[in-house]
């Protein structure tokens, strides 16, 4: 047995220490939770504003510029269809929106983040051991001060989301900075090149590859946030999911996974599609 | 003035790499009271002066310091002690503001490994000097087209680096340092990584574009016949000193120590001396005549 008298618990502290926050900056936390929703719910309206049969056409016609092959143009398409033929179509819209703003917020900080990293050993130093907490840290753990913090529904999941799904990006961006060959970076100082321009015309887009692929893989993770997700009530078919597993309905709660399965092949193929584009021989 | 008869004048420059634990005092070196552990140094007291339209040639084996010391004059690495000065400016004392445009301006440089931007065409990459300088986007094409066409790629304008050969990416990084419109050319072992033959392809172009544009070259080689093809003046550089300074025929024929003449053994063959010879007399004489056409039948009949 562990000895008695060490025993002591931080669990008193954090919690104080989440109390303080809301206490100190609860008018702050207010504000971007109300910006937030609104912005979801802006989003929401656009991708439910759109009809979808022209959702159908766009993924089509961006398969075709992508791949130029028949199949992989016509089954996105087609996968997209069977999520309207199971009534999923709107709550499918709902996750989307939600993977959207979670995806935007983990760029605009992930990737200068990642800027951060790679340019400097120390900024990379003081970041490592966070993001490995970030991507350890079972996620119902900051789930529920998220909750505290940002009241229930998509707010909460959007923070827990971008916890969960920003390390990649941020991990690729400086890998991408870092893998830039010495000798390009050289002759442009040699030429001239403040740190900004080397940033921008250098650094910045020879690590584009490796950070389209941070891309890809961030917006895969929060995609498989959106069960764990409608644990706060976030909605959308992590809901659907999470209903079908309280009433044991388990045809309700495949077509609910089918169409999250569909909506992350969609993604990642078309995805990973534009970053072979970009990799690949130009001519 | 001095400085004004020179373009480059180098003085006492040295350079000394320090291990992360040890600290690097200067007086230690300077009174000559023998080198610290844990420190190396590259370039050891090096002077030398270059006047406007001269090709000197650094030449060493690798390890030598010859890249380092390059590499110096634009302060790519910052020396430790001496000075650099282009046309009587201090390159040593300038801010980095001043470095930059000194960089930009001033002295352009070519690198073994072209250092060419892989996303960027060709037209762009000979471009990126100006467009760093802020140069309008038209008329910085017009002056790389310009470019382009005297080291031959017009044609290749629009392709990306990837899609050329060795020796045409190496066109370009000439094409590249050539826009800037700099006096002062830093040729680092530019033709190194090029097989043989195309790399006397490349010294031809050299000759010939020196020939039409006299600009002052500093090149590094580890190769002596290179050297003695394009310089005007070498040095033979080892263990960051200059061992031996001149032409390259007093450098063959009198070599100063046992190092330079392993170095020039190979070379003594009564044949290649007199081709060299012949070489720089041709071009001695054509360099005043310019016209690129009689250029060109020099080059072609030193092949």
């Amino acid at each position: 047995m562990f000895p008695q008298q060490f025993n002591f618990h931080v669990a008193p502290y954090v919690k104080n220490f989440v109390d303080w926050l809301y206490l100190a900056f609860g008018p702050a936390f207010d504000a971007f939770t109300n910006s937030m929703r609104t912005l979801i719910l802006n989003i929401d309206a656009v991708l439910l504003g759109v009809p979808w049969w022209v959702w159908i056409i766009l993924v089509t016609l961006l398969a075709w510029r992508l791949t130029h092959n028949v199949i992989k143009t016509l089954l996105p398409g087609a996968l997209l269809f069977t999520i309207g033929m199971f009534g999923l179509w709107p709550i499918a819209m709902e996750t989307l929106s939600l993977v959207i703003v979670s995806v935007l917020l983990s760029l605009a900080l992930g990737v200068p983040a990642g800027i951060a990293m790679g340019v400097s050993d120390r900024v990379n130093a003081a970041f490592t051991p966070i993001l490995d907490a970030m991507q350890t840290m079972p996620s119902f753990v900051y789930l529920i001060p998220a909750m505290m913090l940002f009241d229930l529904g998509k707010v909460p999941a959007i923070v827990a989301t971008f916890i969960y799904a920003v390390p990649p990006v941020q991990r690729l961006t400086n890998l991408g900075i870092r893998q830039v060959s010495a000798s390009i970076e050289e002759a442009a100082v040699a030429f001239g090149a403040t740190p900004w321009q080397l940033m921008r015309e250098v650094r910045f887009p020879l690590a584009l590859p490796s950070i389209l692929a941070g891309v890809n893989q961030t917006t895969m993770m929060a995609l498989s946030m959106v069960v764990i997700c409608a644990m706060v009530g976030a909605g959308g078919l992590g809901e659907e999911v999470l209903l079908a597993v309280n009433r044991i309905d388990v045809g309700r709660g495949f077509e609910a996974g089918w169409a999250i399965v569909v909506l992350a092949i969609i993604i990642d193929r078309l995805s990973q599609g534009s970053v072979n584009k970009w990799e690949s021989p130009r001519s | 003035m001095e400085s004004s008869t020179y373009l480059l004048e180098v003085e006492n420059l040295w350079k000394v790499f320090v291990e992360k634990d040890s600290t690097l005092h200067m007086e230690d070196y300077l009174s000559g009271s023998g080198d610290v552990n844990g420190q190396v140094v590259a370039v050891r007291d090096v002077s030398f002066k270059l006047k406007q339209g001269e090709v000197y040639v650094i030449m060493g084996l690798s390890g030598s310091g010859k890249s380092t010391l390059i590499r110096c004059l634009s302060r790519l690495i910052e020396p430790d002690y001496g000075q650099v000065r282009v046309k009587g400016q201090d390159v040593t004392a300038m801010g980095l503001k001043q470095l930059t445009e000194f960089r930009r301006t001033q002295a352009a440089m070519v690198f073994q490994h072209y250092g060419l931007l892989p996303h960027r065409t060709v037209l762009e990459n000979v471009a990126f000097g100006l467009k760093l300088q802020g140069v309008k986007p038209r008329e910085r094409e017009k002056r790389a087209l310009q470019v382009l066409e005297k080291v031959g790629l017009l044609k290749w304008t629009h392709h990306y680096p990837e899609h050329l050969s060795g020796g045409m990416q190496q066109r370009v990084g000439i094409a590249r340092a050539l826009v800037q419109d700099a006096d002062l050319l830093l040729l680092d072992e530019p033709f190194s990584g090029l097989d043989p033959l195309i790399r006397r392809e490349m010294q031809d172009e050299l000759l010939r574009l020196q020939a039409e544009l006299h600009k002052t070259m500093v090149f590094v080689t580890h190769d002596l016949k290179e050297a003695l093809r394009l310089g005007d003046r070498m040095a033979v550089m080892k263990q960051g000193i200059f061992v031996q300074e001149g032409t390259p025929r007093d450098i063959v024929m009198n070599p100063a120590d046992e190092y330079v003449q392993r170095f020039v053994q190979n070379e003594r063959q009564v044949s290649l001396l007199t081709e060299t010879a012949e070489g720089k007399n041709k071009v001695a004489n054509l360099t005043p005549l310019v016209g690129g056409k009689k250029a060109k039948l020099a080059a072609g009949s030193r092949r």
